[in-house]
């Protein structure tokens, strides 16, 4: 367990909570009664197999979904009970890198970068461009400023992602599938950057992935989620030792992602 | 049988509650700050500035085609010099607003619908949200904006670029002057005949902005699913737009009933 994980719970202070939280789409039922809370400045990885509700947990904590029943506290406020603008507020202290990256194909990378901080602050556009140019070459991608998303690879326009999620300078994460569709050395190279986040920015992070390799290097701790059920919940530890024999059965698996 | 088609009905009145509701919230957002100018603009500029080419040849084409029709029709009766203020009618009061709303509708609504569309599969649009910005008043609220003032702008382009083919077509068969031609077509008009049609595209740009996007914004299903929204925004919102004239037409003809013929 890392320094900062045990300073977030000895404080008592939880980023995020999910209170018997449930989400159905029509009659697909994606998440049932799931519980969790995730201590701040720590790192959280949920595991999980396709369609298992991992990248809608995302969504529920960013408000871009509402619960069926339950809550989700993100910083201490019910983030489905917030106001347009209170939500607002809420999401500008969280960063969230999609599984696609979602970067505005219209725009420029360096543009995508820059986009939140043209939005929210009064910054002139010389030192947006200076602090976007700035987070472009902390991800690696100093020289693609002016490349359009459409001309990145899938790596990098992860990266150039990861680097817009940045920008608003979060205390909250969320990241979707850092590693899928990605080389191993890359993958690695996203985790490094993953970590680097949460040991020099002091934010907390929330993870969804299926790659266990990964999984074993960011979290400090984990949460299995099959069917939309909580299966298993702990340290990468206590999960080896989990008596489901799915989560064994993932826990113990070379897969790549 | 009767459970499917009343299972129809009840998804058909579903969709337009909900375009309903949306186009609502748009009319509503759009005196609500912020109100995204420079979005606008830019929205402005896609719709209207580079519709004109497409306006402007089709009036020129639509205009000398009339011209013929008309002077076909009018010699039989000695009014020849009647020409010009029924062609001007014809467009400005009619054929002019209709066909600038169905070439747009289809130029821009499949568009707004393949573009909105693709940005929703891509997650675009949940990026926008989390990224703090409001993604219907930035992305679906000024392009109905922009749809709706552009809309009458190309309406009295193609009216102009109507008139214009008119001229040309009647000049090569009588060689009539082009101070005579446009002096007995706007002679012929009054304020009543050409301000209500061209209002009343105000409305046909609400129709395709909204609907356009209501079908881009909500799309589902990946690549099939923008296709589909972007087919369906085009056949829908000109649907919509013609049904829509029937009753705008009785409405100026109520209104303002010098305008009827």
């Amino acid at each position: 367990m890392t320094e900062e994980l045990e300073a977030g719970r000895k404080s008592g202070k939880c980023a995020i909570e999910f209170a018997s939280v449930s989400k159905a789409f029509g009659s697909r039922v994606v998440l049932k009664d799931v519980s969790f809370s995730v201590a701040e400045g720590t790192t959280y990885v949920l595991l999980g197999r396709s369609g298992a509700g991992k990248s809608v947990t995302l969504k529920l904590i960013d408000g871009l979904l509402k619960a069926d029943s339950g809550t989700v506290t993100v910083n201490g406020e019910d983030i489905a009970a917030l106001e347009h603008r209170a939500l607002a507020q809420s999401r500008k202290r969280i960063g969230y890198l999609f599984q696609s990256a979602a970067l505005f194909d219209s725009i420029s990378v360096g543009e995508n970068v820059a986009f939140p901080l043209r939005r929210h602050t009064k910054k002139p556009d010389a030192e947006i461009r200076s602090q976007a140019q700035g987070l472009l070459e902390q991800v690696g991608l100093g020289k693609e400023y002016d490349s359009m998303p459409g001309d990145l690879s899938g790596g990098m326009r992860k990266r150039a992602g990861l680097a817009r999620a940045l920008a608003v300078e979060p205390s909250l994460l969320l990241v979707d599938e850092p590693s899928a569709g990605l080389d191993p050395v890359t993958s690695t190279e996203i985790d490094e950057l993953l970590i680097d986040i949460k040991t020099n920015r002091h934010a907390t992070l929330v993870v969804v992935t299926h790659n266990i390799q990964s999984a074993r290097r960011i979290a400090d701790r984990m949460a299995f989620i099959d069917e939309g059920r909580l299966l298993a919940e702990g340290t990468v530890k206590e999960l080896e030792h989990s008596e489901h024999e799915l989560v064994q059965a993932f826990m113990n698996s070379h897969m790549g992602g | 049988m009767l459970v499917r088609t009343v299972a129809a009905a009840e998804d058909a009145i579903e969709w337009f509650g909900g375009l309903s509701l949306f186009t609502g919230r748009a009319v509503r957002e759009l005196f609500r700050r912020p109100f995204e100018f420079t979005e606008v603009l830019k929205q402005v500029f896609e719709i209207g500035w580079r519709s004109a080419p497409l306006i402007i040849l089709s009036g020129l084409a639509v205009g000398a085609v009339l011209s013929m029709h008309t002077r076909s029709t009018l010699e039989r009766f000695g009014a020849v010099s009647m020409i010009p203020t029924a062609l001007a009618f014809a467009l400005v009061t009619e054929t002019g607003p209709l066909i600038t709303g169905l070439l747009v509708s289809g130029r821009v609504g499949a568009g707004i619908g393949a573009e909105l569309g693709g940005m929703r599969v891509t997650e675009q649009i949940d990026a926008l949200d989390s990224l703090a910005v409001d993604s219907f008043k930035y992305l679906v609220v000024t392009r109905v904006m922009a749809c709706i003032i552009a809309l009458p702008l190309l309406t009295v382009l193609m009216n102009l670029s109507g008139l214009l083919g008119g001229y040309l077509a009647e000049a090569v068969v009588s060689g009539a002057s082009f101070t005579f031609y446009f002096r007995s077509a706007f002679n012929g008009l009054a304020f009543s005949n050409y301000i209500p049609p061209t209002i009343k595209t105000v409305v046909f740009g609400l129709i395709i902005g909204s609907t356009s996007a209501y079908l881009g914004y909500n799309a589902t299903g990946g690549a099939e699913g923008v296709g589909r929204a972007s087919t369906q925004s085009v056949v829908l919102s000109s649907i919509f737009l013609i049904v829509c004239n029937v009753i705008l037409v009785k409405c100026i003809f109520f209104l303002f009933p010098g305008t009827a013929l």
